[in-house]
């Protein structure tokens, strides 16, 4: 359990000017410090707080960093295989049409082996949200070359950096969804500044609200730091984001109620 | 009112699933049993019972959609072939190990690999001893008939509730695409969300206000905790091994070799019964209806009682491990089986009992 911080004598309701989202519950997350997983968490827990929405709400977690999921979120969750956890959305939503389900997936779980579900998902359109959480890297396993690592980038398993000429290119997976007709809402955020974190949970609010007016799927990746992955302090991982992975995986919608954005 | 209808076995399955009352169906075409998915498509059992119908990207998905609904305590289920289970079996294995009801099918066919499209039993191992990764078991069902492919159906979501554990129904590409004569069972309904939420307190139907709320994982990385959520699992399959065993035991009591078959084989095998009793040859049939649990017990008793056991198998044999283990040495035991998709004349399987146990 947490150690909770106990100073009754500045602890007065006048002074409180943040409380944490009662959709998140008091276990210590796991995640290594200035990893991003956190706060995706937090913005998730706290939109589902303000839309009222958290007896109505059933999560599905991934496999990777944030299997434990359910460790944190205050509401139904239900932990699914390693890049299904769009199938198995699919069938809560078409039985529960009524309630709200997200996954929340990385990319190894979204656009490794879970590909094929990922675009069937999109592409029927199932009236989900995914929030799909880009380090350009395996967390979990430890480091290891995932669909998202940047050319020349060094992993695990690419020690040498990824070489595009035998171990392929990065895959765009978001460009490639917000394509496909069945969605509604596509956008790449961050969550590395007070800024993009704010403009992350206002797109994750909007995918919610999609959801509310049965308008289709919306899709949010969050670009995020694995500093245990990349192997630098959580600052430096910030700014390698920025200056590497920005560059490559442009933030801002794709799509938004259906139109595709031009971005020329 | 009971209804008698003349139906494929893989059309029973289907017809029945509406009538258990089943809120969800997916899967994936193979053959030799996609009229399941056919059937529902055409009958529109959205507006019969509001059940879901829906066809997935793959084995793979469709397991996985069972996963997400069956969580929600909704009765859900899949059907598929030997290939198409084989995908499965991950998805199965998380089933198992988070202890969720489902209801899968498996109409057999030939393999290994794409290997053919026509019936076979090759899948028994698979089936009986787990399949996919981890220490569990799944209840096994054989049906020899149309009319059992559709009993199976209700038995089958009963089972998986009362055990919170997937129940596989094993069949073969002949029980799949025979047609008999079948009596349907009348409409079970399907249960609202709040009847569910009363009854399965572990459902993913939204955390109640002051309750906890619900998680659905198979993942404990503390082995400690790990090791007793086995624990736990063995003692249920313990207790499935105490209760669920089902059989039909035909000519049993006053015969003196006894053959050993389940699902079509079954069928073949009751036939060589009558051709070696017209002879004047006391031959019994024990059909295993469960094949996990295994009828271990009756099979024990008569191996005292008879002189020589024959395992009728569509495959290399499977069961005949589990005979053994039964018979425990007891009394010889034998195996016949054709193999690949080819089925036995009775003439082959009763010169086989003549050769193998009768004569040897
Ligand atoms: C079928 C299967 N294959 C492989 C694994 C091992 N595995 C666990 S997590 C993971 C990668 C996770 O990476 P990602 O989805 O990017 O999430 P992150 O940990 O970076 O948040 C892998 C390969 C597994 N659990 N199951
Ligand atoms: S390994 Fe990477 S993704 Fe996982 S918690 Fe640590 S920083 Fe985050």
């Amino acid at each position: 359990m947490a150690q909770t911080f106990d100073r009754p004598e500045i602890q007065t309701p006048e002074n409180l000017v943040y409380s944490k989202t009662t959709c998140l519950t008091d276990n210590v997350m796991h995640y290594c410090p200035g990893c991003g997983h956190g706060t995706a968490h937090r913005l998730v827990a706290e939109v589902i707080e303000e839309m009222g929405i958290q007896s109505e709400t059933i999560g599905v977690a991934p496999v990777g960093c944030s299997v434990l999921a359910y460790n944190y979120f205050n509401f139904d969750v239900q932990q699914a295989a390693h890049g299904r956890a769009p199938a198995v959305a699919t069938a809560i939503k078409r039985l529960l049409p009524e309630k709200y389900v997200f996954t929340y997936q990385g990319d190894g779980d979204l656009a490794a082996i879970g590909t094929a579900e990922t675009i069937h998902a999109c592409n029927r359109g199932e009236n989900i949200v995914i929030v799909f959480i880009n380090n350009g890297i395996y967390g979990m396993t430890g480091g290891q070359m995932a669909p998202t690592t940047l050319p020349g980038m060094p992993t695990s398993t690419s020690p040498y950096g990824r070489d595009v000429e035998t171990m392929g290119n990065p895959l765009k997976i978001t460009e490639i969804v917000a394509m496909l007709p069945g969605t509604h809402f596509v956008t790449r955020q961050a969550v590395h500044t007070p800024a993009a974190v704010r403009k992350t949970k206002k797109s994750l609010r909007m995918a919610f609200e999609n959801q509310k007016l049965n308008k289709g799927l919306s899709f949010v990746e969050i670009l995020s730091n694995c500093n245990s992955g990349w192997k630098l302090s959580p600052v430096k991982a910030n700014k390698w984001m920025v200056d590497n992975m920005f560059p490559f995986y442009e933030l801002g919608d794709l799509k938004v109620n259906g139109e595709m954005i031009n971005k020329d | 009112m009971k209804e008698l209808k003349l139906m494929k076995g893989n059309e029973a399955i289907a017809e029945a699933a509406i009538r258990a009352g089943a809120d969800a169906y997916f899967g994936y075409p193979i053959t030799p049993q996609s009229e399941i998915l056919e059937y529902l498509m055409m009958e529109k059992p959205h507006e019969r019972t509001g059940m879901v119908v829906l066809q997935a990207e793959s084995e793979v998905a469709a397991i996985n959609m069972v996963y997400g609904g069956a969580a929600c305590g909704k009765k859900v289920l899949t059907s598929s072939s030997s290939p198409g289970i084989s995908l499965k079996q991950e998805g199965i294995s998380y089933i198992a190990g988070a202890e969720l009801p489902c209801v899968i099918v498996n109409v057999v066919r030939g393999g290994p690999g794409l290997g053919t499209i026509q019936p076979s039993q090759s899948d028994y191992f698979q089936s009986v001893k787990g399949g996919g990764h981890g220490d569990y078991r799944l209840l096994v069902l054989a049906p020899a008939s149309v009319q059992e492919m559709a009993d199976h159906v209700g038995l089958g979501f009963d089972l998986a509730f009362k055990y919170r554990n997937p129940v596989l129904i094993l069949s073969d590409g002949v029980i799949g695409q025979m047609m008999e004569k079948v009596e349907l069972a009348e409409q079970t309904p399907r249960l609202s969300n709040e009847e569910l939420a009363e009854k399965y307190p572990w459902a993913t139907l939204g955390k109640r206000d002051g309750e906890p709320r619900h998680i659905i994982t198979s993942l404990e990385l503390e082995s400690s905790k790990q090791e007793i959520h086995n624990l736990k699992l063995q003692a249920k399959y313990k207790r499935m091994n105490e209760e669920e065993v089902r059989y039909e035991a035909i000519q049993c009591d006053d015969a003196e070799y006894l053959m050993v078959a389940f699902g079509s084989s079954a069928r073949i095998a009751q036939k060589v019964v009558s051709m070696a009793r017209e002879k004047g040859i006391k031959v019994g049939l024990l059909r295993p209806i469960t094949l996990y649990p295994f009828p271990s017990e009756i099979i024990h008793k008569l191996a005292g009682q008879v002189k020589g056991i024959l395992s009728v198998e569509m495959n290399a044999g499977q069961m005949i491990e589990d005979v053994k283990l039964a018979v425990c040495g007891k009394v010889k035991v034998e195996h016949f089986g054709r193999y690949g998709g080819m089925i036995p004349t009775p003439t082959e399987v009763f010169n086989a009992l003549e050769q193998k146990i009768i004569g040897g």
